[in-house]
């Protein structure tokens, strides 16, 4: 029963929150390595462009909620997400056209794609503040649990008890959606071979017939659709705020870093050895232990590695170690 | 341009001639920098008091106050510092109404004013560490420090019943000020702090602070941050996981934020924020009228400030603050006439016969550890989702 109390503090503090937090930064990464695969640049617009895209599906939201449509129990933000998807997807591509095209042209180095795309964000920023402005939003609606801690425990008659949130739930189901969706159309179709190929050897491709600009604008709409998903589950999970989605960037290049550039496999990976990891290794194990051991053993301090301060140090840490022993990341993505 | 020249020297000459002296107040507040939005109110309130003094035509034997402003820039210790001598040096005032940020009016009363010997009382800063800092007895505020912040949640606490509780608080040093102060008195008063954990704020994911929180346990979460930076994603994620279901709430988590967002979620939560149910800030609005906005931060405490150091002058009978400095907390705290804003002149009229006031003021004044504000605290209990008052400290 003890050793059952200790699974139960383990998953509402540790699995559930980290499962989800590494959901959202998986689908974050995918976007990225995607770009960085195909298009070779690190995109360090994707926080802003996150923030964009779910800012529109926000004001979508809101008018719905305004008419009087919602989705029952679930949130109205889902039923605005293909409108969002498609306005992101329009802006991607008028970016595309504007900025990145004239250096792909020139056949620019990628640092120079870097900084570029750091000027693009600039300009996401003040766009997204302009439309909604600095603050927070929260725009979740619906049922907020599937059930709660005091449901379980009472259900249970256990001294402990975990909750599920349902946007807890929504994330892990959706990106596993998305990645099942992503990974078939990578692997099946025929536009999908032809990305591969296309990150594989741009010659090779290009003598094979493949039209690159189809596969650019292809890209764009996967990465449209893929940093509206994770915008949205991070603000229908946490709350939308623009400065914390430009931070954001950090954990999601992690996470793509750690896994391997390029590698869609190791985007996934990434996210969750982030997310656990900055969640683990803050955790003070103290209440885990006390169930767990027996009388006489249990911690009289907080077990606890790292101070919560260093939550984000501990991404960091882990991303100087694989690049010092596996600079191409856990899953043999392209060198940095 | 001749007639305003002889009107000014007339002037002159008629104050000269009819005033035993004339007193100058310095005003020395960040008129520029952070808080410059609340400054210029802060400063009218203090020369507000000025004018009523010299008007009374009672203030040691009929002299006037003049105030002379200058800006303490509130972060930059040079320019304070600077401006402060200035003052002292070149304007030659009696006292100064000032400084306003706990950093630059440390910085002043170490530099400037033990140097020349000259009192300060500021009306706004609030750093524990101003209470030992070396004074010569010419340093008031009449802000209370964090520190008292803390005792009294400290006693709330332990009124309630509750001996352990776990406490987060933003990672700045308003935060880190008030949870040191809060975690020394509460386990002077016999209690434990399980875990003092920092957070930032802006952040949107608290679950590793709140599950570090969780597992150290404690009857009450004390969240000591903003209501509507990361304390508020703290409360979110302590009731989503069923870590806490209560909270203590210190002055910054005070705020209409905090019922909106969490309404009976928190229920039976306790907190505290300046405030007072002494008829001084009524009479104080009263008096101002349109003047300046009177319901404005720290405008209660700086006209406070300044009368309290034209009371002490008019107590000693002198503008020598070696003199003078010794009175301040004799005319702030009882026995004698309780006086009101609007009523210096009775003050300073009781003071000329010999007898002795209880300042209460705008801001209901009480100078305890050696001249600060014992502050004044409203008490509060979420119920039904509203935040009740339940009493005052």
């Amino acid at each position: 029963m003890d050793l059952l109390n200790s699974l139960i503090v383990l998953t509402n503090f540790v699995l559930v929150p980290a499962l989800a937090y590494g959901a959202q930064l998986a689908i974050g990464a995918l976007g990225v390595t995607l770009i960085y695969g195909i298009l070779r640049f690190s995109n360090f617009a994707h926080g802003d462009t996150m923030a964009f895209s779910t800012t529109i599906t926000i004001l979508f939201t809101w008018w719905f909620q305004s008419i009087g449509a919602n989705f029952g129990p679930l949130p109205t933000a889902l039923l605005a997400l293909p409108f969002g998807i498609a306005i992101t997807a329009l802006l991607m591509l008028g970016t595309d056209r504007i900025v990145y095209r004239f250096y792909r042209q020139q056949k620019a180095k990628p640092v120079i794609l870097v900084i570029v795309s750091m000027g693009v964000m600039f300009v996401m920023n003040g766009l997204v503040r302009f439309i909604i402005g600095v603050g927070d939003q929260n725009f979740a609606d619906g049922e907020r649990f599937i059930f709660t801690v005091r449901e379980f425990r009472d259900w249970s008659g256990l001294e402990e008890g975990f909750g599920i949130r349902t946007t807890q739930a929504i994330t892990v189901i959706t990106a596993v959606i998305v990645v099942a969706l992503l990974f078939w159309f990578l692997n099946k179709t025929r536009t999908g071979k032809s990305m591969r190929a296309f990150s594989d050897n741009e010659d090779l491709a290009l003598l094979s017939g493949i039209n690159p600009e189809r596969v650019v604008m292809v890209t764009w709409l996967i990465v449209a659709a893929l940093t509206t998903i994770a915008g949205v589950l991070y603000g229908l999970d946490k709350s939308f705020k623009p400065f914390t989605y430009f931070q954001l960037l950090l954990p999601i290049f992690a996470a793509a870093i750690v896994g391997g550039l390029g590698s869609p496999l190791g985007a996934i990976a990434g996210g969750f050895v982030i997310a656990f990891s900055e969640v683990t290794i803050t955790y003070a194990w103290k209440k885990v232990l006390v169930y767990a051991l027996p009388d006489g053993l249990e911690p009289s301090g907080l077990a606890q590695l790292m101070s919560t301060d260093y939550k984000f140090a501990v991404s960091f840490v882990i991303l100087i170690i694989v690049l010092l022993f596996r600079p191409t990341g856990l899953f043999k993505g392209q060198s940095v | 341009m001749k007639k305003l020249l002889m009107a000014s020297t007339a002037v002159i000459g008629l104050t000269g001639a009819a005033h035993a002296e004339d007193v100058t107040l310095g005003v020395i507040l960040g008129f520029t920098g952070p808080i410059e939005s609340l400054t210029p109110a802060m400063a009218d309130a203090a020369e507000f008091a000025m004018t009523e003094v010299s008007e009374s035509g009672l203030f040691l034997d009929g002299s006037t106050v003049t105030p002379v402003r200058a800006d303490s820039t509130c972060v930059d210790a040079a320019a304070a510092t600077a401006a402060a001598e200035r003052l002292i040096t070149s304007d030659g005032v009696n006292g100064i109404v000032g400084a306003d940020c706990s950093g630059v009016t440390g910085a002043i009363l170490s530099n400037v004013a033990v140097p020349n010997g000259a009192v300060m009382i500021s009306p706004s800063a609030t750093s524990p560490a101003l209470t030992t800092a070396e004074d010569d007895g010419l340093f008031f505020r009449t802000a209370p420090s964090d520190a008292r912040q803390g005792k009294i949640m400290a006693d709330i606490l332990m009124e309630d019943g509750i001996s352990s509780v776990a406490l987060t608080y933003t990672n700045n040093d308003y935060g880190q000020g008030l949870a040191d102060a809060f975690q020394s008195a509460f386990e002077a008063a016999g209690g434990t702090v399980t875990l003092s954990a920092a957070h930032e704020d802006g952040k949107a994911d608290y679950s590793a602070e709140v599950g570090a929180l969780a597992s150290a346990g404690g009857d009450r979460l004390v969240v000591a941050g903003y209501v509507d930076q990361g304390g508020a994603g703290i409360v979110r994620a302590a009731l989503d996981t069923g870590a806490f279901d209560t909270f203590h709430f210190p002055d910054g988590m005070i705020g209409d934020q905090l019922t909106a967002n969490f309404g009976d979620e928190i229920e039976g939560s306790t907190g505290q924020a300046p405030g007072t149910d002494s008829e001084g800030a009524a009479m104080f609005a009263d008096a101002v009228g349109d003047a300046f906005d009177a319901s404005s931060t720290y405008t209660s405490e700086s006209y406070d400030a300044a009368a309290l150091i034209l009371l002490a002058m008019q107590a000693a009978g002198s503008t020598d603050p070696a003199a003078y400095k010794e009175m301040v907390e004799t005319v702030a705290n009882a026995p004698g006439e309780q006086i009101f804003p609007g009523e210096l002149a009775k003050g300073l009229e009781i003071l000329a016969g010999g007898g002795d006031i209880d300042y209460v003021g705008a801001s209901a004044v009480e100078l305890v550890d050696g001249g600060e504000s014992a502050g004044n605290y409203r008490q509060i209990v979420i119920e039904g989702g509203e935040m009740a008052t339940v009493g005052f400290r």
